[in-house]
């Protein structure tokens, strides 16, 4: 049975930018332009568990973004590597939001797409890691969800989902509708084939404004916050080093044990 | 409008006892509540509570909260949050405190959302603008690149708190509290997942969280052999334990439960000893509270030097084996 899937996916700048080009800047982060935007890790995550179920079972992936100035060739992505849709919420107001208003602007959307068996998300933004979103629009929707997914099969209107947990993982079955909270288990995000770069140049993506999901502008991003940010800081850490070296690798290998003992750290 | 009063810590039970983070909320709770001049309550559910009310009270509660019942032997957001909701609307506390755990992740964002309030995840420092009383929540964001401060004025307030981040009290079975159970019914019709198994991958050797050493490996190791191989016989001979940054687990060279980082294990050994891993801020959250860290890794400008105290440049193939035996040597002399 064709499955309807729904993967939220953020754009967020680079997470394996290099920690020092990250820099707090009258309380915002700011970085400079040579750090590219890119679809959250997790989400690539989420997104692969969408396209594993599509694999064997067949369906429909949309793919939804909140945000404002998208990079259409990155967020496109979704579209590149199997995705059908891609509706982007996109527009000033949806800036600055907190995971409230994340949520009720991703779960109004939701919706209005109306049909899906399947919501996934990522198990946190690749700039915020809060954890949160997910399983707010599960509350709001009201749909039962499982976190920390690292499998997922979908049959008979049911999942069947493997969640980590620290020593080990269960093995949990749920009703659909259902949101499944995918983490890095699930395996990485297949490559763009040619063909789908090439069908993805030919699709447009679906705007949506506050309007067209029925809230006010009141209820969402910076307005609709009800965590507010007071500061953004970077704790200042001294880093010194201390490089031993040697005529060769294993000779400064060896002078490393003989400091370590010397120091009494081993 | 509701009174909101107090400091509520939904607690956790592990193998039946009060569980260690459930201390550490404890005593960040109490310091909380006395800033407010106001109770700390604790809620313990499960299968069955036992002994565990009274540790609370050891470790700083005024009040306790028991709800025993089948349904809550293993967690289920479903069977837990009917009883966490409910017990949060009759105690109407100002504060919500939840662990940073498998649990807590879970539960804490669903409570929030159906309260109809605000949660700050993954916590690292907590305290009362005095001018306000409100709760000032510090955490990380932007994978350890930098810390956030919030406040939010919807109640109650509610964050979840890291694992380690926050002290326990003295146990002190003096303290005097009270022990209620609460009558909530669970409507076992609304559980909508099921829980087919529970897989327990049995650790070998030293736990990682109580390892003195770990002996860490990352995607420069290449596979999983030395992990096996050249690590495990540096870990054995510090007594310590392997670990791993997250793709060799993602690649499944070692178990899930061998990562270390920010949406993994949360480790502060004495010594850590980072191989082959660049030190991307994601991985040292895990790490950066131990108390030594050495590193090893073929490229100079790795970030991870910048973590460390000790470093050789070089490929860990020639380092490793060079290092363990000198130190073998000099151990047994
Ligand atoms: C939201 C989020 C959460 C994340 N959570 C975690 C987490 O919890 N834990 C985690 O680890 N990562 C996490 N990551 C991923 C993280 O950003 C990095 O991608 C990851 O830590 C890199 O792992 P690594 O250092 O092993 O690999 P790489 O970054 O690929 O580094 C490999 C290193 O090995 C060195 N090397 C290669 N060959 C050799 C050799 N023969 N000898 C010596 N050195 C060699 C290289 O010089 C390089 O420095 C997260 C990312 C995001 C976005
Ligand atoms: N702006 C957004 N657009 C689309 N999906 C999002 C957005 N923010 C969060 N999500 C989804 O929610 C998950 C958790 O996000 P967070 O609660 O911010 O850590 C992410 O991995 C995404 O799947």
């Amino acid at each position: 049975m064709p499955v309807n899937m729904i993967v939220c996916c953020k754009q967020v700048p680079d997470p394996e930018a290099p920690p020092a080009v990250f820099k707090v800047v009258n309380n915002k982060m700011t970085l400079p332009p040579e750090v590219k935007p890119v679809i959250g890790q997790y989400e690539e995550f989420a997104l692969e568990a969408a396209l594993k179920i599509k694999d064997t079972g067949g369906g429909k992936i949309t793919a939804v973004s909140l945000g404002n100035n998208f990079v259409r060739d990155v967020i496109k992505k979704s579209l590149a590597v199997g995705a059908d849709e891609l509706i982007l919420l996109e527009d000033s107001a949806f800036e600055d939001g907190d995971s409230w208003s994340t949520a009720n602007a991703l779960a109004a959307a939701i919706k209005k797409i109306g049909t899906y068996d399947v919501i996934f998300c990522g198990r946190q933004s690749s700039d915020w890691d809060a954890g949160q979103v997910g399983l707010g629009i599960a509350e709001i929707l009201g749909i039962p969800a499982v976190t920390l997914a690292r499998k997922v099969e979908v049959s008979d209107g049911k999942a069947k989902v493997e969640r980590v947990i620290p020593d080990g993982y269960q093995v949990i079955e749920l009703t659909l509708p259902a949101l499944i909270v995918v983490t890095s288990g699930i395996g990485a995000l297949r490559y763009a084939t040619l063909k789908g770069i090439m069908a993805a140049a030919k699709k447009q993506p679906v705007v949506w404004k506050p309007a067209d999901i029925g809230l006010e502008p009141s209820k969402l991003g910076a307005a609709g916050r009800r965590s507010k940010l007071d500061k953004l800081f970077q704790p200042v850490k001294e880093s010194k080093c201390e490089m031993i070296e040697g005529e060769t690798v294993a000779e400064a290998a060896a002078k490393l044990a003989v400091r370590l003992r010397e120091t009494k750290l081993l | 409008m509701a009174e909101y009063k107090g400091v509520l810590v939904c607690g956790e039970l592990a193998d039946g006892k009060l569980a260690s983070i459930t201390g550490e909320l404890l005593g960040c709770g109490r310091k909380l509540a006395d800033e407010l001049k106001e109770n700390l309550s604790c809620l313990l559910a499960s299968g069955a509570v036992g002994e565990a009310s009274k540790e609370a009270i050891a470790f700083g509660a005024d009040k306790v909260y028991t709800v025993e019942h089948p349904a809550l032997k293993e967690y289920q957001a479903d069977s837990y949050l009917q009883v966490a909701e409910k017990l949060a609307k009759d105690v109407s506390p100002r504060v919500i405190l939840i662990g940073q755990t498998s649990m807590g992740r879970d539960l804490a964002p669903r409570l929030a959302f159906r309260l109809g309030t605000s949660v700050t995840t993954d916590c690292l420092n907590l305290s009362i603008d005095p001018a306000t009383k409100l709760l000032v929540q510090t955490r990380p964001v932007y994978g350890g690149n930098a810390q956030a401060v919030f406040t939010s004025e919807s109640m109650p307030q509610t964050a979840t708190v890291r694992a380690k981040a926050m002290s326990p009290l003295e146990r002190d079975a003096s303290r005097k509290g009270e022990v209620i159970p609460a009558k909530i019914d669970i409507d076992t019709s609304k559980v909508r997942t099921k829980i087919v198994e529970t897989v327990k991958e049995e650790a070998v050797g030293i736990k990682l969280e109580d390892a003195p050493v770990i002996v860490s490996g990352g995607r420069g190791m290449g596979g999983p052999q030395p992990f096996q191989t050249i690590l495990k016989e540096l870990a054995d001979l510090l007594h310590g334990a392997v670990g791993a940054s997250r793709p060799p687990a993602d690649n499944g060279w070692v178990s899930e439960a061998l990562h270390i980082g920010l949406t993994g294990k949360i480790v502060a050994p004495d010594i850590y000893i980072a191989i082959a891993i660049s030190g991307a801020s994601q991985h040292t959250a895990g790490c950066s509270g131990s108390k030594h860290i050495i590193a090893i890794n073929k490229d100079p400008e790795a970030n991870i030097f910048r973590e460390a105290e000790f470093g050789v440049v070089g490929k860990y193939e020639e380092v490793v084996p060079a290092f363990t035996s000198k130190l073998k040597e000099l151990l047994a002399g």
